[in-house]
């Protein structure tokens, strides 16, 4: 059986499979990387939706083959560590959810779109297919242009307190979905305060889609 | 508005119709004499006596007692095992601030799962009829204030500070100088010689938790993509992912294999075999089952319903409807159709099995566990208490996972391979093979006489609604134990009386109409149904809101100044005038646009829509924006009540303008998201409005399914006003505007941009 290698959530990966087994099988049966949800398998609900690099594709109806030597980014590899993506923290704060079934999908749908368009318009976010059978729409909605407003405005942090920030007391710099190691930023010793300017967590930023 | 004082020979008929709820209507000429423009009451139905949820708790009352089990820790934190099915509805946190509240604890540190299978509770673990927090509330508050007392009792012991000063805040017992966590208070509080003073639950108005909206607990693993839903669960090694080639119409069975040995030749293919319900493949990965179950060529027996069309059953319906009784003054009338419909949740269905000779266990989202264990072990010929059913929390159920239809078939095939395996069903197979909403037929008429409603009826065709989930065993047990044939029949035996149960223990009118009878008949024709949502509620007392609106235009009266009019209850008056204000009713829009209100009241509570939609372009309605207010007498969680009613109202939205199955030679021609039009962001309103009315009776009201039939109500009433028309088929846009799949998935694979 052929072996397949590619980038998965920043960590190089092989597979054997055929190369005509679909990037959600290989993931989810051979791979145990479960976050991308089987809803229809036609690439019509869109609960698979993840990254190739950085941009939204649907694994139920990509081959395996296709995506070596490129780069996958699944749900699970969207925070960085303990820090959310400002679009999950977004999830979060509108308590959007119902099941959570299609909540991966929808997000990496919103992450992609975010990055093509920073500021979407509600014709932006009605062109988002994935269906949320509990019916969580609008909530999605509040969810996408609240992660836009957070993810546009520049960000003051004030580190008052290097040592405690190393020690995890600076739990609103975790927050802010950076990404920022924050125990590096203690050690930088910036002294009484810095100012932070958010950069839309930039390593991963592609360029648009066509 | 309530309804005015009565002169005695009113209220003497009155009662008289109380004793038979449910007798078709009998117009008493006293009506007539009347002064005209007085409202005319109708009596209490039987549902607002005793509604499905009352009998479901009545049912559950034997076992209540060790309904709910809380454990704490030695490190403080509370967990209880809920013995109900969460899918998404929220019931987790909602029964974690409960606890949380009555125990003074951080909410931070209880966590309620769910309770595996366990068959002492009888008939009380059945997870419907928006019953959950209905039948838990009084249970948990008990066991939360009994833990409290005994860890207030553990700590005077220690302490000597007696009971009456000793008080818990936030998780850590407090008084006469000493501050202790209760997690090392847990030991001694298990003693059975502590001396505890009774146990009192606070009065829900002291609460500080309960009635302030929370978000889910269980959030930050679903938006990382950490929380397991039942096909990302490996709980036993060397698990085979099997799937089933499905007949080609519904019911039947396979005749014979005619590739098997090519078929065995696959790739990673690990065994075939044949069971009830068709050809089931077990592979190394679902993507080589599915290719292999596509592969297969298999003939087969004739279907249940081989020759049924969307006309046919159409013709069924009207067959077994009753004609209604003529109607006196003026009548408005209304006819109306509605199609089945798919749950379709997100999640299909998906169940693992892992079965011996002996017993075995199953791991899946199931609303009946108990059912499903004992109906595993009849079928397998297993003894009794032989197998374990694990509750897996459900990607979406809507009515469902009512059915445990997975959990059987995987133990079926699990037994039949000697092997532990995944079973899950493609989206085609569940939206062909799956259950569904029964289609119905209506007869709506209102008789109208001076100016006034005095009567309301309507007469239900239904197909068959299967409640062989354990819910009619509860209804027949509740129904012989209360002893009362005029409230619960039971005599008709089977589904049939389950049915009728069901229809006359949730189906209510809200509005003084005078005599009101609602009358169901159902057809035996053997589709895969399932109770949806609201179950009888959204088509009956949708189709009843629309001909509400008709009888306020024959009126000259506005909709909402109609029904405020009507109401029984003062509740229903607030929050239909809340919503109302809150919605903007009356506010001018242009041509092509247009408001719609619906109204509903079930399980203790009621709510109102108002909706806008823009039907410029007829064949391409959008709701717009909605407000929608609703009182739960007693409101958990607001914010995950505010969740329900969006999903009742995305439900309406669907059902009521695109979303249904056409039915063609005996199967669904739908078969996946892109064919059955669910509704996408693109349908959904850009503005909604939602407000929980503050605690109006000091107990909870249902909630799971109030929101959809005043949508439905409300979406169809706005696309009539929009368009001039009067809507009666349902879905009112119901095109077959795709080709159908020919196989049981449509398989493309497309290479990435």
């Amino acid at each position: 059986m052929p072996t397949y290698s590619f980038m998965l959530n920043g960590e190089q990966v092989q597979v054997d499979a055929p190369g005509d087994l679909s990037v959600l099988w290989a993931l989810r049966d051979k791979l145990g990387v479960t976050g991308p949800k089987y809803g229809c398998g036609i690439n019509v609900c869109k609960a698979c939706t993840s990254h190739l690099d950085g941009k939204a594709f649907n694994p139920c109806v990509t081959n395996v083959r296709d995506v070596a030597g490129r780069e996958v980014t699944t749900i699970e590899g969207l925070a960085k560590g303990d820090a959310l993506h400002p679009v999950q923290e977004a999830w979060l704060e509108q308590d959007v959810a119902q099941c959570g079934f299609c909540q991966p999908g929808q997000i990496m749908a919103a992450v992609a779109l975010l990055r093509r368009t920073p500021n979407p318009t509600d014709a932006d976010i009605d062109a988002i297919e994935n269906v949320c059978r509990c019916g969580s729409y609008f909530r999605i909605r509040q969810a996408i242009k609240a992660a836009a407003a957070k993810m546009a405005e520049p960000t003051v942090v004030a580190v008052q307190d290097p040592a405690a920030v190393s020690e995890g007391g600076g739990s609103s710099l975790a927050a802010t979905g950076l990404g920022v190691d924050v125990a590096a930023l203690g050690a930088a010793a910036l002294g009484a305060a810095a100012l932070v300017t958010r950069a839309l967590d930039t390593a991963d930023v592609a360029p648009a889609e066509g | 508005m309530t309804a005015p004082d009565l002169p005695p020979s009113r209220r003497r008929f009155l009662t008289y119709l109380v004793a038979t709820p449910t007798l078709a209507l009998a117009v008493n000429a006293g009506l007539l004499e009347e002064p005209a423009g007085a409202v005319i009451p109708t009596p209490p139905q039987v549902a607002e006596l005793e509604d499905l949820g009352d009998f479901l708790i009545q049912a559950g009352k034997p076992t209540e007692g060790k309904l709910i089990v809380l454990d704490v820790s030695t490190a403080g934190k509370v967990t209880c095992a809920l013995p109900r099915e969460e899918v998404g509805q929220g019931i987790t946190t909602a029964v974690a601030m409960i606890i949380a509240d009555e125990m003074d604890v951080p909410l931070s540190d209880v966590t309620v799962t769910l309770a595996d299978a366990r068959p002492e509770l009888l008939f009380n673990q059945l997870t419907g009829g928006s019953n959950t927090i209905r039948s838990v509330f009084e249970p948990t508050r008990q066991a939360a204030a009994t833990a409290k007392a005994r860890l207030v009792a553990a700590a005077a012991q220690r302490t000597g500070v007696p009971q009456s000063r000793l008080q818990v805040l936030d998780g850590i017992v407090v008084g006469g100088g000493h501050t202790i966590p209760i997690g090392e208070l847990s030991a001694a509080a298990a003693s059975p010689q502590l001396k505890v003073a009774q146990p009192t639950p606070k009065d829900p108005a002291t609460y500080r938790l309960v009635g302030r909206p929370q978000n889910r607990k269980d959030a930050r693993e679903m938006v990382t993509g950490q929380f397991k839903y039942t096909n990302d669960h490996e709980p036993v090694k060397g698990l085979l992912r099997a799937m089933v080639r499905r007949p080609p119409t519904i019911n039947a069975t396979v005749k014979a294999i005619q590739n098997e040995a090519a078929i065995r030749a696959m790739p990673g293919i690990r065994g075939i075999h044949v069971i009830q319900t068709g050809v089931a493949v077990l592979a190394d990965t679902f993507g080589q089952a599915l290719d292999a179950k596509e592969a297969l060529e298999v003939t087969w027996n004739a279907g249940t319903v081989d020759d049924q069309n969307d006309e046919t059953v159409k013709q069924a319906l009207r067959q077994v409807n009753l004609p209604m009784t003529p109607a006196l003054g003026t009548v408005v009338e209304g006819e109306f159709d509605f199609a089945f419909a798919n749950h379709a949740p997100m999640e299909t269905n998906t169940a693992i099995a892992d079965m011996t000779a002996n017993g075995g266990t199953v791991w899946a989202g199931m609303k009946s566990p108990i059912v499903a264990a004992q109906t595993i072990e009849d079928d397998l010929g297993l003894p009794r208490g032989s197998v374990t059913a694990h509750v897996v929390q459900g990607g979406g159920s809507f009515g469902r996972r009512l059915f445990f239809d997975a959990a059987l078939e995987a133990a079926r095939i699990s037994r039949a391979a000697g092997k532990p395996v995944k079973l899950m069903w493609t989206r085609v197979d569940d939206m062909r093979h799956g259950r569904a909403r029964a289609a119905s037929h209506h007869l709506v008429q209102a008789s109208i006489i001076a100016g006034e409603v005095v009567a309301l009826q309507h007469h239900v065709a239904s197909i068959e609604t299967d409640f062989r989930h354990g819910l009619g065993e509860v209804l027949t047990a509740t129904g012989t134990q209360l002893g009362n044939p005029d409230i619960i029949p039971v005599s008709a035996g089977g589904n049939a009386s389950f049915s009728q149960s069901v229809f006359a223990t949730t189906i209510t009118s809200p509005y003084n109409f005078g005599a009101t009878s609602q009358l169901l008949n159902e057809s035996s024709l053997k589709f895969h149904t399932g109770s949806f949502r609201s179950v009888y509620s959204a088509n009956t007392r949708g189709a009843e809101e629309i001909i509400v609106d008709e009888i306020a235009k024959a009126l000259g009266q506005d909709p909402v100044a109609f029904r405020l009019a009507h109401l029984k209850d003062p509740r229903y008056v607030a929050v239909l005038t809340t919503c109302a204000e809150l919605g903007e009713w009356g506010k001018k829009l242009a041509a092509g646009f247009a408001q719609g209100i619906g109204f509903h009241a079930e399980y203790k509570s009621c709510t109102a829509c108002l909706v806008e939609m823009d039907a410029r372009n007829p064949k391409n309605p959008r709701v717009t924006a909605a407000a929608i207010v609703a009182d739960y007498g007693l409101p958990i969680n607001p914010r995950g009540a505010e969740s329900q009613l969006l999903g009742g109202l995305t439900d309406a939205i669907g059902t009521t303008l695109r979303a249904g199955l056409h039915i063609d030679k005996g199967l669904a021609l739908e078969g996946s998201y892109s064919q059955f039009h669910f509704p996408r962001q693109k349908d959904s309103p850009r503005e909604v409005k939602i407000h929980i009315m503050p605690a109006t009776t000091g107990a909870p009201g249902g909630g799971g399914e109030l929101g959809l039939p005043a949508a439905v109500g409300a979406v169809a009433n706005a696309y009539a006003r929009a368009t001039g028309t009067a809507p009666r088929s349902f879905p009112i846009i119901f095109p077959v505007d795709f080709t159908p799949f020919t196989k049981n998935t449509g398989s493309t694979r497309v290479q990435p941009r």
